[in-house]
């Protein structure tokens, strides 16, 4: 029981907003608009906890990659029992073209420098969809994944996780260090109570940079236009006699 | 000129900045990081495990026992009881927030809360020994159990100096004699907070505050009120027959009765008043979700502005009552008077909450009056929140005397 667990929180615009287009068409519209942690990363951050009460785990370390907002998700992630965070701060323009590649590279360096055993992100981010950021973290670890988790067990020094897959389920035995990323089934996130709210006000949070990490987070891939989707356009009517 | 322009206003946001940062919180533009996250779960639960079930307790009279439980686990029920003590820590601000966010999805559960908080709590937390805190005080803070308040009687109401209840001190124990009524949580509660007279020649010097365990020898429950609104709460007489009550449960000094219950519901209007923004926020809720679906003449009616200017004027009245409670908690929270702008969040949250269920209402038409919808429901809750913890008409005296004295004139 010393393991260490690196989650992921990511700062997105709130499930429940609709989504509004810049009329620039260079991204959507994020000023005044209400955020929330991905709902995703939330179940992140239930499974580490959980493991943590099962004592199987010792800490559970938060990160989040973002402008200074994103330390409001870090703090309800350690609101919900994460002991500490780190926040790499990336604003602006730099965070507008941030990819998945590079918070897989960054968070693989934090991986390294914490001596984590297992990370655990969600599958994807509710803003993006890309569903990158966990395959790309266990490439450049060059550690085992187990991605859409709807099930982690501890099996003497391994990891058995049931994934969802398209055909139903699949379960695979991952030896650790490995990353996992979550499936909606996998858990019902808790809400933060008031005393732990209370309590994660005097938890740490590292403040770092890219710098910190040597990480290039030039863009790879240059937005050209965001467009809404399409509307979809009213079924033709079939007008017949009636029964 | 613009380049001027522009100067000033970088001195201005510069200036604005360095006020908000001596001031703290009380820049609520936007709430203090603690306070958005006990919002945001207080939030998540009323959506998910009060608004689905609010109509179905209202309709049964049902007290909610388990979402009870739970929002005690979440540490709302014993919101401003220290932390050394069990309770959650937390200030007034939070407390007003967390009774918003419960009322918004349960105006009848938020009445419950906020009762155990301020009406029965408060007064135990300010006034109980260490000894009456084991028995009177821990038991309460996370939902195991719910307490009560018992000040009213059928005789007297606002006028609460008119006590008739008499506790007769016979040596080792009080004899309690008499009716109280309008007992919120009356018929769930374990124990309850009574005012009675010990000494009936000094008026309302001679009033007194006991804690009462229920159920006791001769404390008997009269029948539960059949009410318009928030009907998941109970409301009963509390009968007293020579019903004995050992010394050691005075609560405060004899005497200090009066003292007690008057500063309690200081506490407990902002409670109220917070009840009445929940309320009030989720019929202004449910207006604007149905003018933006509903189409008369072709088009949704949030298009008409007639509809418009409903929604102005609720949100308006809404927001400004919301300024003053939350103005009336931080000067609380400030250790500052504030029986003066509680009286006046109270007044303005809940004629807010009348007049913004009422139009909202009227916006959803016919199925506002029908029991399908939310809003006539809203427009029941809403109502009591003119009426307990001192009436609108109350209210303004309080305000009145509050603003008199302050230039030096006597109101009476």
């Amino acid at each position: 029981m010393s393991m260490r667990v690196l989650v992921g929180v990511k700062r997105v615009i709130d499930y429940a907003v609709k989504v509004r287009v810049k009329p620039d068409k260079m991204g959507v519209v994020t000023d005044g608009v209400k955020h929330s942690m991905n709902p995703f990363d939330e179940i992140a951050v239930e499974e580490a906890i959980r493991l943590k009460e099962k004592k199987i785990v010792k800490e559970v370390v938060a990160v989040s990659c973002g402008p200074t907002q994103s330390q409001e998700t870090i703090r309800t992630a350690l609101a919900m029992g994460c002991d500490r965070g780190i926040h790499v701060e990336i604003t602006g323009k730099e965070y507008e073209n941030l990819q998945p590649f590079h918070v897989s590279k960054i968070l693989a360096k934090i991986a390294k420098e914490e001596d984590v055993d297992m990370v655990i992100l969600g599958k994807q981010a509710i803003d993006g969809d890309n569903n990158q950021t966990g395959q790309m973290t266990a490439a450049v670890l060059d550690w085992p994944q187990a991605t859409f988790a709807s099930e982690v067990k501890k099996n003497n020094g391994d990891l058995t996780v049931t994934r969802e897959v398209d055909g139903g389920l699949e379960t695979i035995n991952v030896k650790l260090p490995a990353v996992i990323t979550t499936d909606l089934r996998l858990n019902e996130p808790r809400y933060a109570t008031l005393p732990n709210i209370m309590k994660a006000k005097k938890k740490p949070i590292a403040k770092k940079t890219v710098a910190d990490y040597d990480v290039d987070i030039s863009p790879r891939q240059e937005v050209l236009s965001v467009e809404d989707p399409p509307v979809r356009e009213a079924g033709s009517k079939i007008i017949g006699n009636t029964v | 000129m613009a380049a001027v322009f522009a100067r000033t206003a970088s001195k201005i946001c510069r200036l604005s900045a360095k006020i908000q940062a001596c001031r703290g919180y009380a820049n609520i533009v936007d709430l203090p990081e603690t306070h958005q996250l006990l919002q945001k779960t207080l939030r998540d639960f009323a959506n998910s495990e009060l608004a689905p079930i609010a109509g179905q307790l209202d309709k049964d009279k049902q007290f909610p026992k388990e979402q009870i439980k739970k929002l005690g686990e979440l540490g709302a029920m014993s919101v401003n009881i220290s932390e050394e003590d069990g309770g959650t820590g937390l200030d007034y601000l939070a407390y007003a927030i967390a009774i918003e966010e419960i009322s918004r999805g349960c105006g009848g559960t938020g009445c419950i809360v906020s009762v155990n908080n301020s009406l029965y709590l408060g007064p135990v937390n300010g006034w109980a020994r260490e000894d009456q805190k084991a028995q009177f005080m821990t038991p309460f803070l996370h939902g195991d159990s719910v307490g009560c308040f018992a000040l009213s009687e059928p005789g007297n109401g606002s006028d609460a100096g008119a006590a008739s209840t008499t506790a007769v001190d016979m040596g080792d124990h009080y004899l309690l004699n008499g009716t109280k009524a309008w007992c919120t949580n009356g018929f769930q509660a374990d124990a309850a907070v009574v005012f009675a007279t010990t000494d009936k020649s000094k008026k309302h010097k001679g009033i007194s505050a006991l804690l009462v365990p229920k159920p006791t020898e001769g404390l008997t429950l009269g029948k539960k009120e059949d009410k318009l609104g928030i009907r998941c709460t109970s409301t009963v007489n509390l009968i007293f027959e020579d019903c004995k009550i050992p010394k050691e449960n005075l609560l405060g000094k004899e005497g200090e009765g009066f003292k007690i219950a008057m500063m309690t519901l200081d506490a407990g209007r902002i409670g109220i008043a917070a009840q009445a923004l929940g309320i009030a926020q989720a019929a202004l809720e449910c207006a604007v979700d149905y003018a933006g679906k509903r189409e008369a003449f072709g088009r949704p009616i949030a298009k008409f502005q007639a509809i418009q200017f409903k929604l102005a004027d609720m949100t308006m009245r809404l927001e400004a009552a919301r300024l003053l409670v939350w103005k009336s908690a931080l000067l609380k929270d400030a250790g500052k008077e504030y029986s003066k702008e509680a009286a006046m969040g109270k007044l303005a949250a809940s004629e807010a909450a009348t007049y913004v269920a009422h139009q909202s209402m009227q916006v959803l038409g016919g199925m506002g009056y029908v029991t399908d919808m939310p809003a006539e429901r809203h427009y029941r809750d809403a109502r009591i929140t003119e009426i307990y913890e001192g009436t609108s008409e109350v209210h303004r005296l309080v305000i009145a005397q509050g603003i008199l004295k302050e230039y030096g004139i006597t109101a009476r």
